[in-house]
């Protein structure tokens, strides 16, 4: 696909490298030179300065053969000009980063012709959401329009499944799950029957969603129930959390030290507790009941300050720790630091947008249903769907030799959902999801040596 | 930088070498020539070798702009090494470093030669010489890119350094297209010489190696006297008009191939390039005219028009001995020689879009001493100049002649005192340095360069590598920093 991305800033840079790995036509627009200059040395892409709302930038860029554009700039307003310029200029598809929710209503986008919105604040708020309302869990994906989770989760101190081979492991729990990739230390590990689980693993598990929470329970995941949240930092995240979690009726404290904000967040929200405060303020922390809520979220503007506080809050003893950083160089210290959880609004977004992308290229023949960068990037989820094309149709999983270091994890036959064995087979229609570290696969028969 | 992948990189056009060696080897056994064993011989060595380099895949596939410059600057001396085997083991050039700078003038698309009596040489060397300068031409990277079926490395540093000009563009957004279009529109020309050339009754032989060394704007002929051994106004002009073609800009014509006509018009350095070679046809066929060195201005006009195509599309063809014209004609030509091609094209020198920034630059320097407060920009082609690029053109200049006088000096060694001595090692070095074959004096159009020493022929095989891959990417490899992994 022809591609035009405007706004090359952290989100833009993702999807650059991201969408040019895949093959796309790409051709990038930023106000600044140096930014451009350097997108264009690192990636197979073509750079044009300037405004990106103009049409005659647009028209450099090619933007009449263009398939998509995608506007993510700080601005909204500019991020919504862009696209109906485009729209003008005859894209059919166009995607804005809208941060405002005064503008980010089904009306804007479908009056202004905009095929999709994405909210980094909006959904960050969901992802850290959908991690809280599964105990123990690090990072939830989902797959398959829901049906499949998958799930990453700490083998802490303790858990009955520590020091178990994998298949003794399923025996002994008798659940119907399968574990797809593992983190030791620096190593990523595709586990074979075998591989003996450790201490301090980190284990990516798919399972069907419906039993998500029954499998994490009787495996020893499951922690408190969601009572007591704290969130430090009153910012948009915070606002679109609270509400969600209303919804399932936790008691949310909100920690501020911009007193024109707390008010905002009363008024705008119920039954929440704000206070005016400066959460990177150890005592007030621990008077505000640092200790006794189930689940902290930190998420003020800065990374340095969220990371400085996880690492308080964890010393203090606090149960779930849920830090939002932007930086993804952060990443890997955090987790060697012992912050389980860790949410950038910035990688979701371009997540989503892969994600459109990736959806708008199905219609045009492409088999990758969904795919998600696991394990700090190291390994990759992908969903398939398999079509006629397929040289393993209908043959039995032990015949086909796949390639090493790649697994699949789970088969999706209508709403049936099969954890595979030896003697399984994949079918015409069936969604499959494979997982490996063998980099990026195109096309189901890229599984087979 | 990144030895391993550099290691299979290197391997790759090895190999690439040997697939193009095939073609001489089979014309050597389709005349029945003594080559054949030469050939066998170095493509033998080639597949060895980048096989031996490409057996392991590299895991790490980043390579930093030093790298990529490095590295092509590596491959050009390799391919040159191998290149020049053919010669060497079949005894036609004896000496080692002679085929080194015939065959490195090939690839450079020089053309200055070290054989006197080109007729005596067996077909397969003179295909597989003129060859030289069709790859080199578009640049070997750049076939690699478009034949890649995908991107592995980071390979836009590679395309960069090999290819000429202040600014490299892309034409469309994936480099693998860009190349693959260049290349098209490559090929595409040079077959439309060839055939061109067929009907002016040239035989398909020597109409293949003419339109090799006007694609890659090299100048080898498989004729003594080059082309004016053909004595016909028809393959003179078709010629003159294919080494102007093959000296502009390629996005030139890829911006015809989408329609964008009026792109075309308003590009500055095409005009700025068609005037000068109008303004020079005209200065010399005027200076031929009034001196009586033809019997009338249409054969002035001719000569004139086929020079100025020559030298200032960095060819090296020659009709006529310009080295006997009045001077003020042979001054234009040395003007001419330093000037050179459009950026983006086959051509070598200093390019027109630099020419043209580095006259504006000046310009505004005496502006702003006449008013030191007037604000004033530099624009080309419409739009104010970056400084970055300003300063590197102004960088590539005081480099350039930097490299230009030392290089005089070294090639001056143990040559006599005399001015026609001079004549030679000043022109010998312009005309390699900027990629075009024969220079004044006994370098001149219907000398050669067997009579210099051998270590001017190192320096002078080294000017010409540094003239096609302007600069940097060969200096780099003298700088010791470059060598150690950090």
């Amino acid at each position: 696909m022809n591609i035009v991305i405007i706004g090359i800033g952290k989100v833009g840079l993702t999807l650059t490298e991201q969408l040019s790995k895949e093959d796309h036509n790409i051709v990038i627009v930023d106000k600044s030179k140096s930014v451009i200059e350097k997108a264009v040395n690192d990636y197979d892409v073509m750079g044009v300065v300037g405004n990106g709302a103009s049409s005659d930038i647009q028209k450099e860029a090619k933007i009449d053969t263009a398939d998509l554009l995608i506007a993510c700039t700080s601005s909204d307003e500019l991020n919504i000009l862009s696209c109906m310029v485009a729209k003008k200029l005859g894209v059919t598809d166009t995607i804005a980063r809208v941060r405002n929710p005064e503008y980010f209503k089904l009306f804007m986008s479908r009056e202004l012709g905009l095929n999709l919105m994405v909210n980094p604040e909006y959904e960050g708020a969901m992802e850290i959401f959908r991690v809280l309302r599964s105990p123990g869990a690090i990072m939830i994906e989902s797959f398959a329009e829901g049906k499949v989770d998958l799930v990453e989760l700490k083998l802490t101190q303790g858990n009955p499944a520590v020091n178990l081979s994998v298949s003794q492991f399923v025996e002994k729990f008798n659940i119907n799950l399968l574990i797809c990739a593992l983190q030791r230390g620096e190593d990523v590990i595709i586990p074979k029957g075998s591989t003996i689980l450790r201490e301090d693993d980190q284990i990516y598990i798919t399972a069907s969603s419906q039993d998500i929470c029954n499998i994490l329970r009787k495996a020893g995941f499951r922690k408190n129930p969601l009572k007591n949240v704290m969130i430090i930092g009153g910012g948009r995240i915070s606002f679109y959390l609270t509400k969600e979690l209303e919804k399932i009726s936790a008691k949310v404290k909100i920690v501020e030290k911009d007193e024109a904000k707390c008010l905002d967040l009363i008024t705008q929200l119920d039954k929440v507790e704000v206070i005016a405060g400066d959460g990177s303020d150890q005592q007030i922390l621990i008077e505000e009941g640092l200790k006794s809520a189930d689940a902290i979220v930190i998420l003020t503007g800065s990374d340095e300050e969220n990371i400085m506080i996880s690492i308080f809050a964890k010393n203090a003893g606090a149960q779930t720790i849920i830090t939002k950083v932007n930086k993804l160089s952060y990443y890997s210290m955090l987790r060697a630091s012992g912050v389980d959880s860790i949410i950038s609004p910035r990688l979701i977004t371009a997540n989503q947008i892969i994600r459109y992308v990736r959806a708008k290229q199905n219609s045009k023949g492409s088999a990758v249903l969904n795919l998600y960068k696991i394990v700090n990037d190291k390994a990759e989820a992908l969903e398939f769907i398999v079509t006629e094309k397929f040289e393993g149709i209908s043959k039995p999983l032990k015949e086909l030799k796949l390639k090493e270091n790649l697994l699949i994890a789970n088969i999706l036959r209508g709403s049936e959902f099969i954890t595979p064995h030896g003697g399984q087979t994949i079918e015409k229609g069936d969604k499959v999801i494979v997982v490996t570290t063998q980099g990026y696969l195109k096309d189901l028969n890229d599984i087979l040596k | 930088m990144n030895y391993k992948l550099s290691r299979y990189i290197l391997g790759q056009i090895a190999l690439i070498e040997a697939a193009f060696l095939l073609i001489p080897l089979f014309i050597g056994a389709g005349y029945k020539e003594d080559t054949l064993l030469a050939f066998a011989l170095t493509i033998a060595i080639l597949l060895a070798l980048g096989i031996a380099f490409t057996l392991k895949k590299p895991e790490v596939l980043a390579l930093s702009a030093k790298g990529g410059f490095s590295l092509v600057a590596l491959s050009w001396i390799m391919i040159s090494l191998f290149g020049s085997l053919p010669f060497f083991i079949s005894g036609y050039i004896p000496n080692f470093i002679d085929s080194f700078f015939e065959t490195v003038s090939g690839f450079t698309t020089t053309g200055a030669s070290i054989i006197g009596n080109v007729e005596a040489m067996p077909k397969s060397l003179l295909f597989w010489r003129s060859l030289t300068h069709w790859l080199g031409g578009m640049g070997v990277f750049v076939f690699i890119i478009a034949i890649m079926p995908k991107a592995e490395a980071n390979i836009v540093q590679l395309f960069r350094a090999e290819s000429p000009g202040p600014q490299v563009g892309k034409l469309v957004s994936k480099l693998k297209f860009t190349a693959r279009i260049l290349y098209g529109i490559y090929i595409a020309l040079t077959l439309l010489e060839v055939l061109l050339l067929l009907v002016g009754k040239m035989s398909l032989f020597d109409s293949l190696i003419h339109a090799f060394g006007t694609a890659g704007t090299g100048g080898f002929s498989s004729k003594n006297a080059s082309i004016g051994f053909y004595n016909s106004a028809y393959i003179e002009i078709v010629i003159s008009i294919f080494m102007i073609i093959f000296s502009i800009n390629f996005n030139i014509y890829f911006l015809l191939l989408i329609g964008n006509i009026k792109q075309v018009l308003k590009s500055e350095e095409l005009r700025v390039f068609l005037s000068i070679i109008a303004v020079s046809i005209i200065i010399i066929s005027a200076s031929l005219t009034l001196n009586a060195v033809y019997a009338n201005f249409g054969l002035a006009a001719r000569h004139s028009l086929f020079q100025v195509a020559s030298i200032i599309s960095t060819t090296g063809y020659a009709t006529a001995d310009f080295a006997r014209w009045p001077l003020i004609a042979q001054m234009v030509l040395l003007l001419l020689m330093f000037i050179g091609a459009c950026a983006g094209s086959t051509g070598g020198g200093l390019k027109i879009s630099r020419v043209i920034i580095l006259v504006k630059s000046g310009l505004r320097e005496i502006k702003k001493t006449l008013s030191p407060r007037r604000v004033s920009a530099i624009k080309f082609e419409g739009k104010p100049l970056d400084t970055a690029i300003h300063h590197s053109v102004l960088r590539y200049f005081g480099i350039y002649m930097i490299i230009f006088f030392m290089s005089v000096l070294l090639v001056s060694i143990k040559m006599e005192g005399t001015a026609s001595a001079f004549v030679t090692s000043f022109t010998a070095v312009a005309s390699c340095l900027n990629n075009i074959g024969p220079g004044l004096a006994k370098v001149g159009p219907m000398g050669n360069y067997a009579a210099l020493s051998y270590f001017a022929k190192i320096i002078l095989s080294l000017d010409m590598l540094i003239g096609r891959l302007e600069i940097l990417p060969m200096l780099l490899l003298f700088y010791p920093k470059l060598w150690i992994n950090k």
